[in-house]
């Protein structure tokens, strides 16, 4: 059947399975946009195109689906670099279609040109330029191949506005394969073996586990290794929910602001079992000092992983899918109960805690993030931004079920949580969704408020209000002698002299969030002091409209414990929060 | 940079022969500060197929880790370090050297020794072709130099592995007739 190249990417785009795309039109997407008018796929209408591309993403991580996220050529393009880079670095399989000036002008800096697939191509794992409609069908199928299949990870494609308008026959393809693209899915057996050999001689192992773990959906097979092997857990950022927050295995999060055991027993060890992880600096401090007593295994599907950071002894390149399954059949049934009694005593000795000193005026956030992790049960899908706030979240907010923490990881990008909340609560409109956010980080996406409005998502987001940026500001307490630069909300150039901050209580906050919360027509909610976080939880769970709470926050408050950057992990600060 | 493991790699990648895939490559050498010595393209036995040779300085373990990127890229099919296989390089190199009739005939003894050729004579001037590896190919420049050199140009090293080594597909290429993009 002939059709226009617009009405093959929709077609492709609907057999793709594709319900929902997030995105804005612009001049060169318009037929494009007229073929989806008629659509059954739902398109959200979002603020500003990283918005989409950060719903696209987050809508993938709540889902285990592709993404999908669209914008104009240009200036619509270069908005979704921050998302796509985002998504690259915490491996989200999203698509992102950009439409280009005509073929016949590309290059003549035309109105709003940009070489988007120049731009886009070390944010993105593969990208495409559509030059002939012929290829469309071919180009699509592809791209949901390689994002979604090996790493994953997102894939651009531009479409110039007169491939979208001219007539081709459509052919669609069944079967699509790429010869130089073949992801080694299977574990080599030879290597598993081996994996399992250490396991079965280790006397203190452990299971280090990331995002791989939650992207691959291997949290249960991961938990009966665990429990088979008798090895505490302990997951990383990315890979909170890997396994539940109750389990008896469970240790904690592990890394720069983790907990006091986990960093311990990543140092005393005597294997390491990494399982979809990337041995970030954040999570192994000081490499040459990282885990020196350890035999380490590490799994996973990109190569270009193992052995990047620290030197393994065994690795195992493959899917988690095909190698945790066949690893847990190869272990054999152990006990570690001193090891593991061990690991308690030093939980003891410096549990996750925070001091109970709540300035007049202000609240702890890990006690409202607590809170909110008893009301739950850890059940809740959080999101969050980038900063004190997330930390805070990843220490107090473990999560029950994968898929069920939404964070940037990798590359840390502020105001990734809210429009994330949007498109994690689209994909999972049954679940309660929570942003945890700081005011720095929303502010930069909290336009995308007038979205979740429109398209009648309820969204809980929960500011904590410090007035200033806080990671930074503790940075440069820290390490920079307190001479805070261009951190301070209140304060003309964000500049502060210690001992003669801005008063939070004397100077308006702007914006104001009340008010800014009534403007989009939902609650705004305000909490001062401890014993009203619970009433506005309550209050947040039972209302209709989304939900604005801005807790307030002392400036001074820290993330503890600590490790500095680039110190070994036995160096962690473990002044208490 | 410092001068730490530093070896020189000639690193072979067979790629679809498509827009974008020299643009990709580079960035992958240039986003870790290395700096392409020489870089040569061209179609292989299989016109849907390029080949591409690149040398390097870089540190071995650096130089591993980029080639795990290489292979991960989506349009390369192969890549190869030939820093420890026996292989062959060449390198083909046009000078442009001063020459009067004076000394022409000392220039000519010179290309012999080379297995050079002069391909092209002007009143004042000699274009000179000569194809080598590397050390060849300095030691031609050198005895040039004092000649006078206007202008050189080369292709950049090209290499293939001797013997049953082989950087090729695996697999026939099927001719599907698909348009390359």
């Amino acid at each position: 059947m002939e059709m226009t190249g617009a009405q093959i990417i929709v077609e492709c785009l609907k057999r793709e399975g594709v319900k929902i795309i997030f995105g804005i039109p612009g001049g060169v997407t318009l037929p494009m946009f007229d073929v989806l008018y008629d659509s059954p796929i739902r398109f959200v209408l979002t603020k500003h195109e990283q918005g989409a591309t950060h719903m696209a993403d987050a809508y993938a991580r709540a889902s285990g689906r592709v993404g999908v996220c669209t914008a104009t050529s240009g200036p619509g393009a270069t908005n979704l670099v921050t998302g796509l880079a985002t998504a690259y670095m915490d491996s989200s399989p999203i698509i992102a279609i950009t439409s280009q000036v005509r073929s016949d002008v590309i290059g003549s800096d035309a109105f709003q040109e940009a070489d988007a697939t120049g731009i886009m191509r070390p944010v993105t794992k593969h990208n495409y330029l559509v030059k002939d409609p012929r290829d469309l069908v071919r180009v699509i199928r592809e791209a949901f191949l390689i994002a979604s299949t090996g790493r994953p990870g997102p894939v651009h494609i531009d479409i110039p506005v007169d491939i979208q308008r001219a007539k081709t026959e459509f052919k669609w393809i069944e079967n699509i394969s790429i010869r130089s693209y073949r992801p080694k899915l299977e574990g080599h057996p030879l290597q598993i073996k081996k994996a399992a050999d250490l396991i079965a001689s280790a006397q203190r192992p452990l299971l280090y586990a990331g995002g791989g773990v939650i992207g691959s959906d291997t949290a249960e097979v991961l938990r009966k290794l665990a429990e088979k092997a008798d090895m505490p857990v302990a997951t990383t950022l990315m890979g909170n929910g890997a396994i539940p927050f109750d389990h008896p295995l469970y240790i904690g999060m592990l890394g720069m602001h983790g907990k006091y055991v986990c960093n311990k027993a990543i140092q005393s060890c005597d294997l390491l079992v990494a399982c979809g992880v990337r041995f970030d600096d954040r999570v192994t401090g000081k490499l040459s000092a990282f885990s020196p007593h350890s035999k380490k295994i590490h799994i996973d599907i990109d190569p270009s992983s193992i052995g990047k950071n620290v030197m393994t002894d065994v690795p195992v390149v493959g899917d988690l899918r095909n190698v945790l399954p066949r690893l847990l059949e190869a272990v054999q049934k152990k006990s570690h109960p001193e090891w593991k009694k061990q690991l308690k005593q030093l939980d003891q000795q410096h549990p996750m805690a925070y001091k109970d000193d709540d300035k007049k005026g202000y609240v702890k956030p890990q006690y409202v993030i607590d809170k909110l992790h008893q009301m739950t049960k850890g059940e809740a899908l959080v999101t969050t931004g980038v900063g004190q706030h997330q930390m805070w979240a990843m220490q107090w907010y473990a999560a029950k079920r994968p898929r069920h923490f939404i964070t940037s990881g990798g590359l840390g990008t502020m105001g990734y949580g809210f429009p994330a909340a949007i498109g994690a609560k689209m994909a999972r409109p049954e679940d309660t969704v929570v942003c945890i956010d700081g005011d720095g980080s929303f502010q930069m996406m909290m336009t995308e408020m007038a979205t979740a409005v429109r398209e009648n998502v309820k969204i809980i987001v929960i500011v904590f209000n410090n007035c200033v940026l806080g990671m930074v500001r503790q940075w440069q307490d820290l390490f920079y002698n307190q001479r805070f630069a261009a951190t301070y909300q209140l304060a003309p150039g964000g500049r502060a002299v210690k001992g003669a901050e801005p008063d939070p209580k004397k100077t308006p906050y702007v914006p104001d969030f009340m008010k800014w919360a009534e403007a989009y027509g939902i609650l705004g909610i305000r909490v001062n002091s401890r014993n009203q976080v619970e009433s506005a939880l309550k209050q947040a769970f039972k209302s209709d409209k989304s939900v604005l709470i801005e807790v307030s926050v002392h400036q001074s408050e820290k993330v503890m414990p600590m490790v500095p950057a680039g110190a070994s992990l036995d160096e962690i600060i473990l002044d208490m929060a | 940079m410092a001068e730490k493991n530093e070896f020189r790699h000639t690193i072979s990648c067979l790629v679809e022969n498509r827009a974008g895939v020299l643009a990709r490559i580079a960035a992958l050498f240039s986003a870790r500060g290395f700096n392409i010595n020489s870089l040569a393209v061209g179609e292989t036995e299989n016109a849907e197929v390029s080949r591409m040779t690149i040398v390097v300085q870089g540190d071995d373990r650096v130089l591993e880790q980029v080639e795990k990127q290489l292979n991960k890229l989506i349009d390369v099919i192969k890549v190869s370090d030939y820093k420890n296989t026996p292989h062959l390089e060449r390198d083909l190199v046009l000078v442009k050297v001063t020459a009067t009739a004076q000394n022409r005939a000392e220039l000519i003894q010179i290309c012999d020794v080379f297995r050079a050729k002069i391909v092209d004579v002007a009143h004042e001037s000699v274009i000179i072709e000569a194809t080598g590896d590397e050390e060849k190919i300095q030691a031609l420049r050198d005895l040039l130099e004092p000649f006078g050199i206007r202008e050189m140009c080369r292709t950049g090293i090209v290499a293939l592995a001797r013997g049953a080594k082989e950087l090729t597909l695996s697999e026939p290429v099927k001719k599907t007739g698909q348009k390359k993009s």
